[in-house]
């Protein structure tokens, strides 16, 4: 029997696990695998300019595909750089698998060149990592690592790999088994549960729906709209959740929050029984938390039995899939249905109509000034829902989930729980590799796109025609708006006017720059950007006085909103 | 209120810090810790006192079962389970008071485990309050040093 690396026999393992990229950066604990990712045939290696954005590609690759994606860095800093990026898809529950180099088996623990202890750094943000200390536990460990990374609740899993054990021999067909006594994920709900679920909701005379990224990760988003549909219960999502339920659907109240719809956060607070589905009732969402949703009942469906009871109390809880469950709940709503007819809460239904009516999600539309809700309107009529929309954090994020409106799963790709800026990009470079045949957008903001504009290269080099939205207000946004409203208008270190000209920027890398300062000008920028088989950045230049509207300030109940004022001239 | 949780983990490097790390994270205090391997070699038992009130413990247990490492979680209620904790004691005996400890520690069913012209070493296992009692008592002979080991239990009966 042949003998390989144990560098071999890693790539071995990632070709067995279906993997088609890894993101990366080499250095000089990680050169081992690197020679061997010089004769592969199979995988494809990505490299990136900086670690993190290895990462957020690995990210943006795994909520744009559903499959596992992988990043690579070398020990000491090129670990370190990697934590932004794990520590975003931990907390949106994205499964990724990073591997790392480390220093010898022999130098660990001796503060040797480029050592850091990388499996005690990452164990708060990852679900499980490992150090391999003897090469042959690598099989094992890495199917281990993507059985855990895609299974149960997703998330990222790290594999530390000493120098010494990439380089040592070991049996090129030794047999690789799972071996998680302590890992068995609940997948089926409990039916009683459910059937009790069911006799509840058909019962209920003001029920909402909540359901967030748990139904876009199990893949259940036809089961949920089968089942809002059947029994006639209007939708929210959580940013998360976004393209779980068509948002064009008469039932879709899209998303609820600080940010949310008025009429989605009213219909929470007013409901007498909220079925949360994959969603973790997080703060941005519950707004004050004695003060939500104070008249419902709780029915709570998610497969980390963690979540369920952690920030809200819940009457029926019920620990498995979304997707698995949502086709049992189906089946006995069914079965009642059928029994007594169709549950009345035709009234329930009409109020919720009016709010939606009464408070939409707007802005001023004049000529005078550039609307970023009219931009991300405009594209959403160009391109409907054959693209993938990528965001950064802050304003930009938060205009794209009000007016780009999702209708299916993996098509908002957003950084939701850590808020990390400078995700949306890379995450669209992943997004891209794993979806060809797709337009992506990156919709940024101008201070996020700062953080990772070294990125265009990447894109360029690989001939990504990503389009990057970038609504340029001169201002880091969100915390000018927070300063504005909360602080003052003391605008401490948010205005950053004038200091890059992005057009040029993207030009040095090879990509296309087009500059928009008028509303007319914003369809045809748009279509000609999506014509051109390059990266092409759009620097519009928005209104800086332009903010987040609707807003629940911080520590209020989510139906105290804050809504658009009137119109500065 | 005190409750014991009794974590059958993976018998590998790495997991003790790994609980260890998720109370800390997660805001809760470790009132004593007890770690030992088992009948089974791949196999330790980590004993855990924590205080805190009833939510705060079913959310602790689900954050543990979710590490990778851990096989199983036992909440074990006090009356029904046994509960030890080991204690070193050593005592300076200079002014002549070594007959006195040596009534005491027959008393509690301590052993003398050494002797030396100034002090004398007790051994004592037992229960919490046991061994905070006999504390209180030997306290004014003067405590050179007091080692107490973590608590370990055992549930009472056929269950395990």
């Amino acid at each position: 029997m042949g003998k390989i690396s144990g560098s071999k026999m890693l790539l071995k393992c990632l070709r067995e696990e279906g993997v088609e990229y890894i993101f990366g950066y080499p250095g000089g604990k990680v050169i081992p695998i690197y020679d061997s990712i010089y004769d592969e045939k199979k995988i494809k290696h990505i490299l990136v300019r900086h670690e993190q954005c290895a990462a957020h590609a690995a990210d943006g690759y795994a909520r744009a595909t559903g499959k596992t994606g992988v990043c690579m860095a070398t020990s000491g800093p090129g670990g370190t750089n990697l934590i932004t990026g794990i520590a975003n898809a931990y907390m949106d529950s994205i499964p990724i698998v990073a591997i790392t180099g480390q220093v010898s088996t022999i130098e660990i623990g001796t503060d040797s060149f480029q050592e850091a202890d990388i499996t005690g750094i990452t164990s708060p943000i990852t679900k499980h990592n490992y150090l391999v200390k003897n090469v042959k536990d690598l099989p094992a460990t890495v199917k281990e690592a993507f059985y855990i990374a895609s299974t149960g609740r997703p998330g990222p899993v790290l594999i530390d790999i000493p120098i010494d054990v990439q380089n040592a021999l070991i049996d090129e067909n030794i047999k690789a088994e799972i071996n998680l006594p302590g890992y068995k994920p609940t997948i089926k709900g409990h039916l009683k549960q459910i059937k009790e679920a069911a006799v509840k909701i058909y019962n209920s005379s003001k029920p909402v729906i909540f359901a967030g990224g748990g139904v876009v990760s199990s893949g259940g988003n036809e089961e949920l709209t089968e089942f809002a549909r059947l029994s006639e219960i209007p939708v929210i999502t959580s940013l998360l959740g976004k393209g779980s339920f068509p948002e064009s659907d008469e039932l879709s109240l899209m998303m609820a929050g600080m940010h949310g719809t008025k009429f989605a956060n009213l219909a929470l607070t007013e409901a007498n029984l909220i079925i949360g589905i994959g969603v973790r009732f997080d703060d941005r969402v519950t707004g004050k938390l004695s003060e939500f949703a104070k008249h419902a009942d709780i029915i709570h469906i998610d497969v980390d039995p963690a979540e369920i009871g952690k920030n809200v109390k819940v009457k029926i809880p019920i620990v498995g899939d979304a997707k698995n469950v949502l086709a049992d709940l189906i089946k006995e709503y069914k079965t009642i249905r059928d029994e007594k007819g169709d549950a009345s809460r035709q009234e329930w239904l009409k109020l919720v109509h009016k709010w939606k009516k009464d408070y939409p999600v707007s802005y001023f539309n004049n000529s005078h000034s550039l609307k970023p809700g009219y931009i991300i309107e405009k594209l959403h009529e160009i391109v409907k829902e054959n693209a993938i929309i990528c965001t950064e954090v802050g304003q930009n994020q938060m205009w794209a989930a009000q007016f780009f409106k999702c209708s299916k799963p993996r098509t908002f790709i957003s950084s939701g729980g850590l808020g990390t800026m400078g995700f949306g990009f890379p995450s669209s470079i992943g997004a891209q590799f794993g979806c060809p045949d797709k337009m992506v957008f990156d919709i940024a903001g101008d201070g996020s796109i700062q953080m990772v504009s070294h990125e265009f290269a990447t894109a360029v080099v690989n001939k990504l025609p990503i389009k990057i939205i970038l609504l340029n207000n001169g201002n880091l946004g969100m915390v000018k708006q927070w300063q504005e409203l909360f602080y003052k208008k003391r605008y401490s270190e948010t205005i950053v006017r004038g200091c890059v000209d992005f057009v040029k920027l993207v030009e040095a890398y090879g990509g296309v720059g087009i500059r928009v300062k008028k509303k007319e000008e914003v369809e045809k920028a748009i279509k000609d950007a999506i014509s051109i088989d390059n990266l092409v950045l759009i620097d519009f230049h928005i209104d800086p006085d332009e903010n987040v509207f609707p807003m629940v300030a911080p520590g209020a109940p989510i139906k105290e909103m804050m809504v658009l004022g009137k119109e500065k001239k | 209120m005190n409750h014991i949780i009794s974590v059958m983990v993976e018998n590998k490097s790495g997991v003790l810090a790994k609980v260890a790390a998720l109370f800390s994270r997660r805001g809760f205090n470790i009132e004593s810790l007890a770690v030992g391997t088992t009948d089974d070699d791949k196999v330790s038992r980590i004993t855990i006192v924590v205080n805190s009130d009833e939510s705060s413990i079913e959310q602790i247990t689900k954050q543990l079962h979710k590490l990778i490492n851990v096989i199983k979680i036992q909440k074990l209620q006090p009356d029904y389970s046994v509960q030890r904790e080991l204690v070193l004691i050593k005592i300076n005996t200079e002014n002549k008071s070594r007959a006195e400890i040596l009534e005491i520690s027959n008393i509690f069913r301590a052993n003398v485990v050494d002797v030396t012209k100034g002090t004398i070493m007790l051994e004592l296992t037992g229960n919490s309050s046991k061994i905070s009692a006999f504390e209180e008592l030997l306290k004014p002979y003067g405590i050179i040093e007091f080692v107490r080991t973590g608590m370990i239990a055992c549930s009472r009966g056929k269950k395990s």
